[in-house]
C-alpha cells in the first residue's frame, strides 16, 4: 500500500488550506478541473463532484480500501487523500478499467463478488500490484492487498487474482 | 418460593422452545399476483420485483431461477430489481435468518406458474387457438406452427386476463434449477455499478450528520449548536427530542459542523469490560430451560465424574463495508425514501408513525446493501433522515461515520457458557447439559412482535444452536439464561449459532479425549435414527471422508472437527490448522452441508465459503470493548478482522441433498468453524481454548 508523500511546502499548504480551488487532473483518462475545497478527500470529489459512484466510502480513515483507487499506477485510498494532491496526475477508477479488462474478466470467471460493495476497491488494488508485477505468488497478495471483505469472498479473490495475473501476462 | 405454576409455565415455554428450533418461517408477503411480482416487457425482458433484498447472499439470482423455470422463461431474459413498498408487494417480515428461498420456494413458483399460464392463454387467443394447443418453454410461445418471444405477446396483450392458479408439478428436467448459474447482479459488481444506498441521490438533496453519543448509558445534559450553525454550508440545525442533526450542502461540511457543536453527556453510571463478564455469567441472570430429554439427575451429584466446562464469546461487531444510510425526500402528504435495508415494511411503519402519515403515503426503495449480517434490521437513521428532509423541505442524505457504525451497532452479544457432562461405562455421554447465558438477541427487536418474546420467555436469538443435535444421549438438556445489557445487541449473521456451536463442539472433543475415542466415531454413536439424525450423520461422513480425516494433517498441522444444526440444515467441517510462533493459521477447510434441494450450487457454495471465512475472523480475532462507557475499537485494524493473508487457501465444501426442499444457506455454514479451529489448536497445542478470540493469548 503506497503512503501519501507530500513535500514539506505541499504539507504546509495542505494543513492550513480550506479555500476553493480549481484542481486539473485526469480521470479514467479525460481531462477534468474541479473547483473545491484543496483538502477535500478526493473520494468525494470522485463521487459527488465527478459522480462516479464505483469508489466508496467505507471508513472515511485509509483502513478498509473500500476507497482505493490508483493515482499514477499505485494503489492509493482516496478517503484520506487530499485532492489537490492529485493535481495533475493521473487517476482511474473502477469506471476507468475496460469492461474486458483481464482483473474484471478473472473476477467474473471467478463469480467473486457477494455484496460487491468493497469489490472495486479490491480490483484497484490488485491492478496497482499487476502494474508493478505481472506474475503474482501469494506472497505477493498477502503482503500487498490488505482491504477488509466482510463477506469474506477472500477464497475466490485470491484465485480471481492469480487468474488475472495469468491473463495479463497472456496479454503481454 | 416458586410455586407450581412456575414450573407448568417453565415447561410450556420449553416446548415452544423445542418447537420454534424446527418450525420453518412461512413467506409473510402481501401480493401473490403475477403481475405485480413479473413485469413483461415489449423488448422480451422478464423484470421480476423482489420483495427481498439483495445483500449477497444471491438470492436474486436464486429468485430468478426459480421463476425462470416455472414460467418457462429464458435465464438471460430475467432482470431482478427491488420491489418498491409502494407497489403493494412488501414482505411483512424481513429478508434475514436464511429463511428468503426455502419460505418463497412454493408460493414464487405458483406465482410464476400462473404467469406462464397467462402467457399461455394471451397467446391463445393470439393464434386463434385453445390455451391447451400451445407450448411455452424458452421464452416462446408456440401453437406448433406460429412461433412468438414473450415480448411479442407482451405488445398484443391489452389486458392480462386472469386464470387460476394451476397445480404445481415436479420439476422432473430442470434447466436452471440445481444449476451453477451465475449471479444475475455480477456484471454491475465487477463494473462499480452505482447500486448500492450510499449511492443513492435525488435532485437538489442536502447532507445530515446526526449527533451521535459516544457513550453507553449516557444522556445529553447540553449541546451548544451556535458555532455548528455558522460553519460554511450549513442550511439548517435541527434539534428533535431524540436527536440533534446538521444539514449542509455536502457531507463533509455536514461532519465539520457535527463535530463543532459542543455537546455535554452525562453518564448515569461507569461501565467497563470487566462488568459486563461479571453480569454475563450463567447463573446471574434469568434461566428458562429450551430442551429437554431424560434426567438430569446424574449430574446433581458433584462427584469425580462430573465433567464440567466453561466458554466464553466476546462482543462482535457487524463491521459492514457500506455504513447505514437512507435518502429521505418528505413532503406534505408523502415520503420517499431510497436505501438498504432489510426490514422494508418496518421502516415504511416507523417512518409513517413519526411523520403522522400512513403507511400508504411511504414509498421505500430498496437498493443493493454493502452487507447485511443482521446490521440492517433497525433503521433509527432512516427516520432521522426523514425528519431532516421535512425540516428542509428537500431531500436529505444521512449516514452514519465509520466510529458511528462501530459505537452505535447492533452487537452480537457477549456470551457465558457452562457445561456439564458424565460419561458411562462404555465411554458414551450419559448425561449433558448446555447452560448458555447472553445478552439479548431477539428481546427488544421490533422485528418480533413483543408478546412472542414474552409468550417464549427464552432469546430464541441467543439461543440459536444452543442446543443439543446429538439425541442419542440419553439425558440432556439445555437452559437459555437472558441478561440485559447497557447497550444494543441484536441479530448478527447466524445469531448464537456461533458462539454455541463453539462451545458444545468443544466440550464434544473434550468428552471424546476422556473416553478416549476418535472425536468424530464418538459423536457419529450418539445421534439417533430418526430423519434428522440420519441427515446430521451423512454431513458428518461426507466430511469425514472427503477431508480423508483417517490419514491425518500434513506434518506440522492438525484437523479439528466441528458440525452444528441450524434451520434444519446440518453442517460439518474440519479445519487444518498450524500453530507457528503463537500463531494460528487456518491452512484448509472441508465443509460438508446438507440444505435439501440446491437451488444454485455455485451460490451455495460461495455462503459457504463466506460464513467459514467470516466465522473463522469472528473466532480467531473479532472483539469489541468497553473502556469507561466508550465501545471500542471504532475503525477496522484495531477492530481486527480477516484480510487476504489470513483466509485459508483451501475449501472444499460439499452439498448433499437429503431433502426435497431448499433450505437456509446463509447462516447454518457459519456455525461449525469456531469449534474446529479451537479442537485443532488443542491437537497441536494442547492447550484448550474456552474464550473467543482465539488468537488471544
Amino acid at each position: 500500500m503506497a503512503t501519501l508523500k507530500l513535500c514539506p511546502s505541499e504539507l504546509l499548504t495542505f494543513l492550513s488550506n480550506s479555500r476553493t480551488m480549481e484542481i486539473s487532473f485526469s480521470l479514467n483518462k479525460e481531462p477534468v478541473t474541479v473547483e473545491v475545497e484543496g483538502n477535500t478527500p478526493l473520494l468525494w470529489v470522485i463521487r459527488d463532484t465527478l459522480n462516479k459512484k464505483g469508489t466508496k466510502f467505507g471508513c472515511g480513515k485509509g483502513a478498509c480500501g473500500a476507497c482505493t483507487v490508483n493515482i499514477d499506477g499505485l494503489a492509493i485510498r482516496s478517503c484520506s487523500y487530499p485532492v489537490m494532491a492529485a493535481a495533475n496526475k493521473e487517476v482511474l477508477t473502477i469506471e476507468g478499467l475496460a469492461t474486458d479488462h483481464p482483473i474484471k474478466q478473472a473476477w467474473k470467471e471467478e463469480i467473486v463478488p457477494q455484496c460487491g460493495y468493497c469489490q472495486p476497491g479490491f480490483m484497484m488494488a490488485t491492478n496497482a500490484l499487476l502494474n508493478r508485477k505481472a506474475a503474482v505468488t501469494d506472497e505477493d497478495i498477502d503482503n500487498n492487498i490488505s482491504n477488509v471483505c466482510r463477506c469474506a469472498t477472500y477464497y475466490r479473490m485470491r484465485k480471481a487474482i492469480h487468474r488475472a495475473s495469468a491473463l495479463t501476462q497472456e496479454n503481454a | 418460593m416458586i410455586g407450581t405454576g412456575y414450573f407448568t409455565k417453565s415447561i410450556w415455554r420449553r416446548y415452544l422452545a423445542e418447537f420454534a428450533n424446527t418450525i420453518e418461517t412461512p413467506y409473510q408477503g402481501t401480493s401473490s399476483d403475477p403481475t405485480i411480482w413479473f413485469e413483461l416487457t415489449a423488448r422480451n425482458q422478464v423484470i421480476l420485483h423482489s420483495t427481498k433484498v439483495e445483500m449477497g447472499q444471491g438470492v436474486h439470482t436464486g429468485l430468478a431461477q426459480i421463476a425462470a423455470e416455472e414460467m418457462g422463461a429464458r435465464m438471460e431474459q430475467m432482470e431482478v430489481v427491488h420491489a418498491e413498498s409502494m407497489s403493494g408487494n412488501v414482505d411483512m417480515f424481513a429478508t434475514g435468518g436464511s429463511t428468503s428461498i426455502s419460505s418463497l420456494w412454493t408460493p414464487l413458483r405458483e406465482i410464476a406458474a400462473t404467469m406462464r399460464e397467462m402467457i399461455r392463454n394471451e397467446a391463445a387467443k393470439i393464434m386463434n387457438t385453445t390455451p391447451d394447443q400451445i407450448r411455452v418453454e424458452e421464452g416462446t410461445v408456440t401453437d406448433g406452427k406460429d412461433i412468438f418471444t414473450f415480448g411479442e405477446v407482451v405488445l398484443l396483450v391489452k389486458e392480462w386476463e386472469e386464470v387460476r392458479t394451476p397445480d404445481l408439478s415436479p420439476i422432473e428436467k430442470p434447466k436452471f434449477i440445481g444449476k451453477p448459474i451465475p449471479r444475475v447482479d455480477l456484471d454491475a459488481k465487477v463494473n462499480g455499478a452505482p447500486i448500492y444506498g450510499m449511492d443513492a441521490e435525488m435532485s437538489d438533496m442536502l447532507y445530515g450528520a446526526v449527533l451521535r453519543s459516544p457513550f453507553i448509558d449516557a444522556s445529553l445534559s447540553n449541546a451548544d449548536t451556535s458555532s455548528a450553525e455558522k460553519m460554511p454550508g450549513v442550511v439548517k440545525v435541527v434539534k428533535e427530542e431524540d436527536f440533534i442533526g446538521v444539514i449542509a450542502n455536502s457531507f463533509v461540511e455536514a461532519e465539520k459542523a457535527k463535530e463543532a457543536i459542543e455537546a455535554t453527556w452525562t453518564k448515569n453510571q461507569s461501565w467497563n469490560y470487566k462488568d459486563l463478564e461479571e453480569m454475563i455469567e450463567v447463573g446471574k441472570g434469568n434461566p428458562q430451560p429450551i430442551q429437554k430429554s431424560g434426567s438430569m439427575a446424574s449430574l446433581e451429584s458433584d462427584d469425580e465424574a462430573l465433567i464440567i466446562a466453561v466458554y466464553k464469546s466476546p462482543i462482535g461487531a457487524h463491521a459492514q463495508l457500506e455504513p447505514n444510510g437512507a435518502v429521505a425526500f418528505v413532503e406534505e402528504d408523502n415520503a420517499t425514501v431510497i436505501m438498504s435495508t432489510q426490514v422494508v415494511e418496518l421502516t415504511r411503519k416507523e417512518i409513517a408513525k413519526r411523520l403522522g402519515l400512513s403507511k400508504d403515503q411511504v414509498n421505500i426503495k430498496p437498493t443493493f446493501l454493502g452487507g447485511g449480517f443482521g446490521r440492517r434490521l433497525h433503521t433509527p437513521n432512516a427516520i432521522q433522515a426523514a425528519v431532516m428532509s421535512k425540516a428542509v423541505g428537500k431531500p436529505v442524505k444521512s449516514f452514519l461515520s465509520r466510529k458511528e457504525e462501530f459505537q452505535h451497532d447492533t452487537f452480537r452479544p457477549p456470551t457465558h457458557h457452562v457445561l456439564k457432562a458424565k460419561l458411562n461405562n462404555e465411554g458414551l455421554i450419559e448425561a449433558l447439559e448446555h447452560n448458555v447465558s447472553s445478552g439479548d438477541v431477539s428481546f427488544g427487536s421490533p422485528l418480533l412482535p413483543a408478546f412472542v418474546n414474552n409468550l417464549m420467555g427464552s432469546d430464541l436469538g441467543a439461543w440459536r444452536g444452543g442446543m443439543i443435535h446429538y439425541s442419542g444421549i440419553p439425558n440432556y438438556q439445555a437452559i437459555s439464561w437472558r441478561v440485559q445489557l447497557p447497550f444494543a445487541t441484536s441479530w448478527w449473521r447466524s445469531l448464537g449459532l456461533l458462539a454455541n456451536t463453539f462451545a458444545i463442539e468443544s466440550f464434544m472433543d473434550e468428552l471424546a479425549e476422556k473416553a478416549g475415542k476418535d472425536p468424530i466415531a464418538f459423536r457419529l454413536a450418539q445421534i439417533d435414527d430418526s430423519k434428522r439424525g440420519q441427515r446430521l450423520k451423512a454431513v458428518i461422513e461426507a466430511c469425514r471422508d472427503k477431508a480423508d480425516w483417517k490419514a491425518g494433517a500434513p506434518e506440522g498441522r492438525a484437523l479439528g472437527f466441528a458440525c452444528s444444526t441450524d434451520v434444519n440444515v446440518p453442517c460439518a467441517q474440519i479445519a487444518e490448522v498450524s500453530v507457528e510462533d503463537g500463531e494460528i493459521k487456518v491452512h484448509k477447510v472441508t465443509c460438508a452441508m446438507d440444505p435439501g434441494m440446491v437451488i444454485n450450487p455455485d451460490q451455495v457454495k460461495a455462503q459457504c465459503e463466506g460464513s467459514i471465512i467470516m466465522g473463522m475472523s469472528a473466532a480467531l480475532f473479532e472483539k469489541m470493548t468497553l473502556e469507561e462507557n466508550e465501545l471500542k475499537p471504532i475503525i477496522y485494524g484495531p477492530y481486527k478482522m480477516a484480510q487476504l493473508k489470513h483466509a485459508p487457501k483451501e475449501i472444499d465444501v460439499v452439498l448433499l441433498e437429503n431433502d426435497d426442499k431448499p433450505g437456509g444457506v446463509g447462516e447454518p455454514p457459519l456455525g461449525p468453524i469456531g469449534a474446529a479451529i479451537a479442537n485443532a489448536v488443542y491437537q497441536l497445542t494442547g492447550e484448550r481454548k474456552r474464550s473467543m478470540p482465539l488468537a488471544e493469548a
